[in-house]
């Protein structure tokens, strides 16, 4: 039997004040692959991420996880937020945060125990931030905001990860910890989806490929899909400089 | 002082005043917070000058001075405040501030208006209404405090059960959202009772200033802690003794209106919170950085623990701060920490560092460029 697909999106189109941002578009990531999504400043990127979860309403189209609506898979998939979308003054520690993360295996009322204290100190060592659980959020560099955010998501022991720009203003080293741990996830037959900001990395990080300017340009394997023509429609002219490569 | 230690516990007005203002003080405390941290700080200045008009439309239908009754009249006045509020700034293109000073001035002019009118018609006694406007503790009956009591039970049980969705909305509401949590239920669920603590703190406070019991506290307690039950304490704690202290300075003294005491009181602690907090205070900030500044070296130290590591196998070899420190004439901890920051250096254990592949790379770098080590660790 084929494997269902980890995530099936057809007809999407989004529109703020009937300005189009998304337009029409179909996407079937099979399961095991981390794909990139790329396109310009305004290419509907985290519109993309945020109407596939359900966090912004589409004004057409299906977006299913395994062949179910998002509601019926909610606890096999998580949501790694842009960093700087939350206020890091908040009064909370490493931790706290991270036990975020089990939240919804909870539900409502009940409240994170030892069992899940142990999850997080855990997904805390994997990212290699567990010196820091009692640390106030506000202390954290940039890269460690963004180690917390992954292990929030990684607590939730998903199937399928939805990232939105996890490379944004890291450090090289925090750059190359991100990278192992999503080809990790991967290997252990995980879905990740990364919105990803840098061109010029994309072929050695991941293996398939969404560009997007509105419209799907492209979608696949890297290899295929990240030809010279297809970077110009999704770039227009501001790509020249890939052709260096 | 004694005497008045004395009339706290036996003196009937006085007892009622302190425990009424207290409970009043630890509601808005701990719902204030989360209004802080939403950063819906004005929304309560919107709900209690909204609850006017609906004090005074309730005397008018019931012609009744029955607390209860008033207090629900704000109630309603106050959910209908707020929500037009959400529902102006959601299906228009104007913004939230200023949605929230349309509703405030509208309503509280309403208010106002009809205050007038209900000074004109009704008998000489008048109903009292405006001590709505600047409060008035003195005249807390025992019954009074216990519906404060059960009220404010009631939001706090509401708050302690649900304390893992507030916070979590609180903090990444869109992340909430993902977890399958009711977001907008949950947002609801605070808002009503922050319009709760406000309603019940009317009579006392006033409707002018009882938005510093929701803004107050919160932000002085934010100075203290690190963590959100810390600061939902604290806070509590800061509503109360304001409460307190304020009602009771006002009580004391013929015709002065309870609301601006406890705002005086609230304002000396959140100035005293914001500039001598020994973490976020404004005072240990310049301290810290006059003293950051001072010391610093980051090229220095990141040369200095690349050099202590020549006499081991591997570059990264860690060193604890005390052996970096020998060697530095700059204060090696400040330095390591910006290095921390930058992601050049990084703690094995407990304040033993060493460089990263990074931290290498641009130590090699620099002694490239300079043609060999600083003086200062050569001499050394």
């Amino acid at each position: 039997m084929k494997k269902e697909l980890a995530l099936s999106v057809d007809d999407l189109t989004v529109a703020y004040n009937e300005k189009p941002v998304l337009w029409d578009i179909d996407a079937h990531v099979p399961q095991g692959v981390l794909l990139a999504i790329v396109g310009p400043n305004g290419a509907g990127k985290t519109t993309f991420i945020k109407s596939v979860l359900g966090l912004i309403k589409p004004a057409a189209g299906t977006v299913t996880f395994f062949a179910k609506p998002y509601q019926a898979k909610r606890k096999k998939i998580a949501y790694v937020p842009q960093r700087t979308s939350v206020d890091w003054d908040f009064p909370a520690t490493v931790l706290d945060v991270v036990l975020m993360g089990t939240y919804g295996q909870l539900g409502w009322i009940r409240r994170a125990g030892k069992k899940q204290k142990q999850h997080a100190y855990q997904s805390l060592e994997r990212v290699g931030m567990s010196k820091f659980a009692d640390r106030h959020i506000s202390q954290l560099s940039g890269g460690q905001q963004q180690r917390v955010f992954l292990a929030r998501a990684l607590v939730q022991d998903a199937d399928v990860y939805l990232m939105d720009e996890p490379f944004a203003g890291v450090d090289t080293t925090t750059e190359q910890a991100i990278l192992a741990l999503l080809q990790n996830l991967r290997k252990k037959g995980k879905t990740v989806i990364v919105v990803h900001h840098d061109l010029q990395t994309v072929k050695k990080y991941f293996d398939w490929v969404m560009l997007l300017n509105v419209r799907k340009i492209g979608f696949g394997p890297v290899e295929s899909v990240m030809t010279n023509e297809n970077l110009k429609k999704t770039y227009g002219g501001t790509a020249a400089f890939l052709e260096n490569e | 002082m004694l005497e008045l230690l004395y009339n706290l516990f036996f003196d009937y007005t006085l007892r009622n005043v302190a425990l009424g203002s207290a409970t009043i003080g630890v509601l808005s405390g701990v719902l204030g917070s989360f209004a802080v941290l939403r950063k819906k700080s004005l929304l309560g200045d919107a709900i209690s000058h909204a609850a006017l008009p609906g004090i005074a439309l309730a005397f008018l239908f019931t012609l009744s001075k029955n607390s209860l009754v008033l207090l629900f009249g704000a109630m309603l006045a106050g959910l209908a405040g707020a929500s037009i509020v959400l529902i102006v700034h959601k299906n228009s293109k104007i913004s939230e501030d200023a949605a929230l000073g349309i509703v405030l001035s509208s309503f509280f002019g309403l208010g106002i208006f009809l205050l007038t009118i209900i000074q004109r018609i009704a008998s000489a006694k008048k109903a009292g209404l405006e001590t709505f406007l600047f409060g008035n503790a003195s005249t807390m009956l025992a019954s009074d405090v216990y519906t404060l009591l059960f009220f404010a039970g009631l939001a706090l049980a509401l708050t302690a059960l649900f304390w893992k969705e507030f916070k979590l909305v609180s903090f990444d509401y869109a992340y909430a959202k993902t977890l399958g949590f009711h977001t907008l239920g949950i947002e609801a669920l605070i808002t009503a009772l922050i319009v709760l603590a406000i309603v019940i703190g009317l009579q006392t406070v006033g409707v002018v200033l009882m938005s510093a019991f929701i803004i107050a506290p919160a932000v002085a307690a934010r100075q203290w802690t690190k963590t959100l039950f810390g600061m939902v304490t604290l806070s509590a704690l800061f509503g109360a003794v304001s409460g307190v202290s304020g009602a009771m300075i006002s009580s004391a003294q013929r015709n002065v209106p309870t609301g601006p005491v406890i705002v005086i009181v609230m304002s000396c602690i959140v100035f005293f919170s914001l500039l001598f907090s020994p973490t976020r205070g404004i005072v240990s900030e310049k301290i810290k950085d006059a003293k950051k500044r001072k010391n610093l070296d980051v090229k220095g130290v990141l040369i200095d623990v690349f050099l202590l590591s020549h006499n081991h196998a591997k570059r990264t070899h860690p060193h604890h701060v005390s052996a970096i420190q020998a060697v530095s004439h700059a204060s090696a901890k400040n330095s390591l920490d910006v290095l921390e920051q930058l992601g050049l250096v990084t703690q094995d254990a407990h304040e033993y560092w060493r460089l990263t592949p990074a931290g290498v790379l641009e130590a090699e770098k620099i002694l490239q460029k300079k043609g060999g080590g600083p003086s200062h660790v050569s001499a050394s």
